[in-house]
């Protein structure tokens, strides 16, 4: 436990160097530069183009949340089953095309900067949600399905108060997942002119320095790998507090 | 006073319950037992309408349950359930108060109940009120499964095979455990069961139905000593019958003058207990004492004159 937590900090504390710092790394980077090009990329901040990045992530993940949780509770009552293969499909259809593609179409539509990317970032975002919250709102335990409704809660409460606080580990998985995809599939924002790190990468791809690629993935890496870790963290907790969900 | 009246339900053209009349007076257990697919459950499930009557009515104290909301009905109807269906989610407390909550009590009056009832099912409130379901054993996850249907003094109670999933020893505890609560609050229970034993043991009434329909509506001893057709006196186990029958009688009724050797039986024991005693010891009489002051005694013969059937 405390291992973990030290080796946490750490990866903390180096993130927070490469964003606020990057100068520091100077000699690390060094052999990967170009002879005599620049080390660290210096045409914008990496503060900047983190919170950018990562506004683009929150945003999109947090809509897909809404829009693929909203379409779960609707198939999973009785009067939308009907409805789910075809939900099913069209989250699909969203997982499956592929984020470039969604990019070149969406230009034409919302022009350069964060909108096609959002737009692709939300798309590929359902799918995981949407499946993990059908999962997690059809799989209640019977027992307490029964009891709440023999109780007297409404339809309503039955949903806020049971429903979705049991079903809301599975969530969270989801947007886990979601959340974690988004945050590599931004990078390549910054073909359309999103503000992403993928602006980092690209630079360094473009001139063939691949001390930029190193510190633009670098930096995305991390995140990924910290928000992964801070959602299960989160998630085992929830769960932990439940115990054991089929109350046998 | 519950009235059903003339209830039934179709699924399919089929009469699941048919016509199904019965009175259960207030501050009685009331015990509904038959095998499975015998409309037991659904019977039961009409009188919260969880499951919609296709015809008659179920009145409470005069007034028709068609009347409310469902889910208003339902908060006046204590519920527990086989697995007794607690929220995981939920403290212990939460969950028994959960109902009042639903009702708009004040929260310190739910709190003073919640303590009450953890207090009755002998839970010490400051140990277990904050505990999550899934760190209690099965027979306290089922006291409290009991406890949240009783929380709001529900003017009925149903029950569902609540002691189906306990094992023999526990499930005899919780079912003493019901009675002494029943008596203490003065509760009207309705109770589905699919043991005779238990049927016996803890109604007041016994109602048997088969294939939809009630066969027979009685006291536990009219039921044994005059089943009113083949599938009842099957229920109520052949060569069983008289120990059951005796199980029902306590010793004061049959208490005569006379001595008798040996350790003392309560007059509140029962004559199929008394009768084990005899058989165990190897006598023929057994002294009786109320509150340790002899009373008479019980003899091998008027137990066996008990136990006679009716012809």
């Amino acid at each position: 436990m405390t291992r973990a937590l030290v080796f946490r900090a750490a990866l903390c504390a180096l993130l927070l160097a490469l964003v606020l710092r990057p100068d520091w790394f100077v000699p690390v980077f060094a052999p990967f530069a170009p002879e005599g090009g620049p080390v660290i990329y210096a045409r914008a901040s990496l503060l900047s183009l983190s919170l950018s990045h990562l506004g683009l992530v929150v945003l999109a993940t947090v809509a897909a949340t809404l829009v693929a949780v909203t379409l779960a509770i609707l198939v999973t009552r009785p009067a939308g089953a009907v409805f789910r293969p075809l939900s099913r499909t069209i989250t699909n259809i969203g997982q499956t095309f592929p984020p470039v593609a969604v990019l070149a179409l969406a230009v034409p539509a919302l022009g350069f900067g964060a909108g096609p990317t959002l737009v692709a970032l939300f798309l590929y975002g359902l799918l995981p949600i949407f499946e993990n919250a059908v999962t997690g709102l059809a799989a209640l335990p019977t027992a307490t399905m029964e009891a709440a409704r023999g109780i007297g809660l409404t339809r309503w409460q039955r949903l806020w108060r049971v429903e979705l606080p049991l079903a809301l580990p599975v969530i969270l998985t989801g947007i886990r997942l979601s959340a974690v995809i988004a945050l590599g599939t931004a990078t390549i924002g910054s073909t359309v002119a999103a503000r992403t790190l993928g602006e980092v990468i690209i630079a360094g791809l473009l001139t063939n320095n691949t001390a930029y690629v190193l510190q633009g993935g670098l930096v995305v890496g991390l995140f990924a790998v910290l928000l992964y870790d801070a959602m299960v963290q989160l998630e085992t907790r929830l769960a932990r507090r439940f115990g054991n969900l089929t109350g046998g | 006073m519950i009235e059903i009246d003339r209830i039934s339900k179709q699924y399919e053209g089929r009469n699941v319950v048919d016509s199904v009349s019965m009175t259960v007076e207030t501050a009685t257990i009331t015990a509904i037992v038959g095998t499975s697919g015998s409309g037991k459950t659904t019977l039961l499930r009409m009188i919260n309408r969880l499951v919609e009557p296709s015809s008659g009515e179920v009145r409470i104290n005069g007034q028709p349950t068609g009347a409310l909301q469902p889910h208003e009905l339902r908060r006046r109807i204590g519920y527990a359930i086989q697995g007794h269906g607690l929220f995981p989610h939920h403290t212990v407390g939460r969950n028994i108060g959960a109902v009042p909550e639903l009702l708009g009590w004040p929260g310190q009056k739910i709190r003073a109940r919640v303590d009450e009832l953890l207090t009755l099912f002998g839970m010490e409130p400051a140990q277990f009120r904050d505990r999550y379901p899934a760190e209690l054993s099965g027979g306290q996850q089922q006291r409290v499964g009991v406890a949240r249907a009783l929380a709001s003094r529900p003017d009925l109670m149903l029950m569902d095979e609540p002691f189906g999933a306990l094992d023999p020893i526990i499930r005899a505890r919780a079912q003493e455990d019901l009675r002494r609560i029943q008596k203490t609050l003065g509760s009207t229970i309705m109770l589905v069961t699919h043991d005779m034993e238990e049927a016996i043991h803890l109604g007041d009434k016994v109602a048997v139905m088969d294939a939809g329909r009630l066969v027979q509506y009685g006291t536990p001893a009219e039921i044994i000593q005059r089943p009113a057709t083949d599938f009842v006196a099957e229920m109520v186990g052949g060569v069983d019958r008289p120990l059951r029958l005796l199980s029902l009688v306590p010793v004061s009724e049959i208490v005569e003058d006379g001595p008798a050797e040996g350790a003392p039986v309560q007059t509140s024991t029962n004559l199929r207990d008394a009768l084990s005693t005899c058989l165990w010891s190897g006598r023929d009489a057994l002294p009786v004492v109320r509150d340790g002051a002899p009373v008479g005694r019980v003899t091998l013969g008027a137990i066996r004159a008990r136990a006679e059937g009716p012809e």
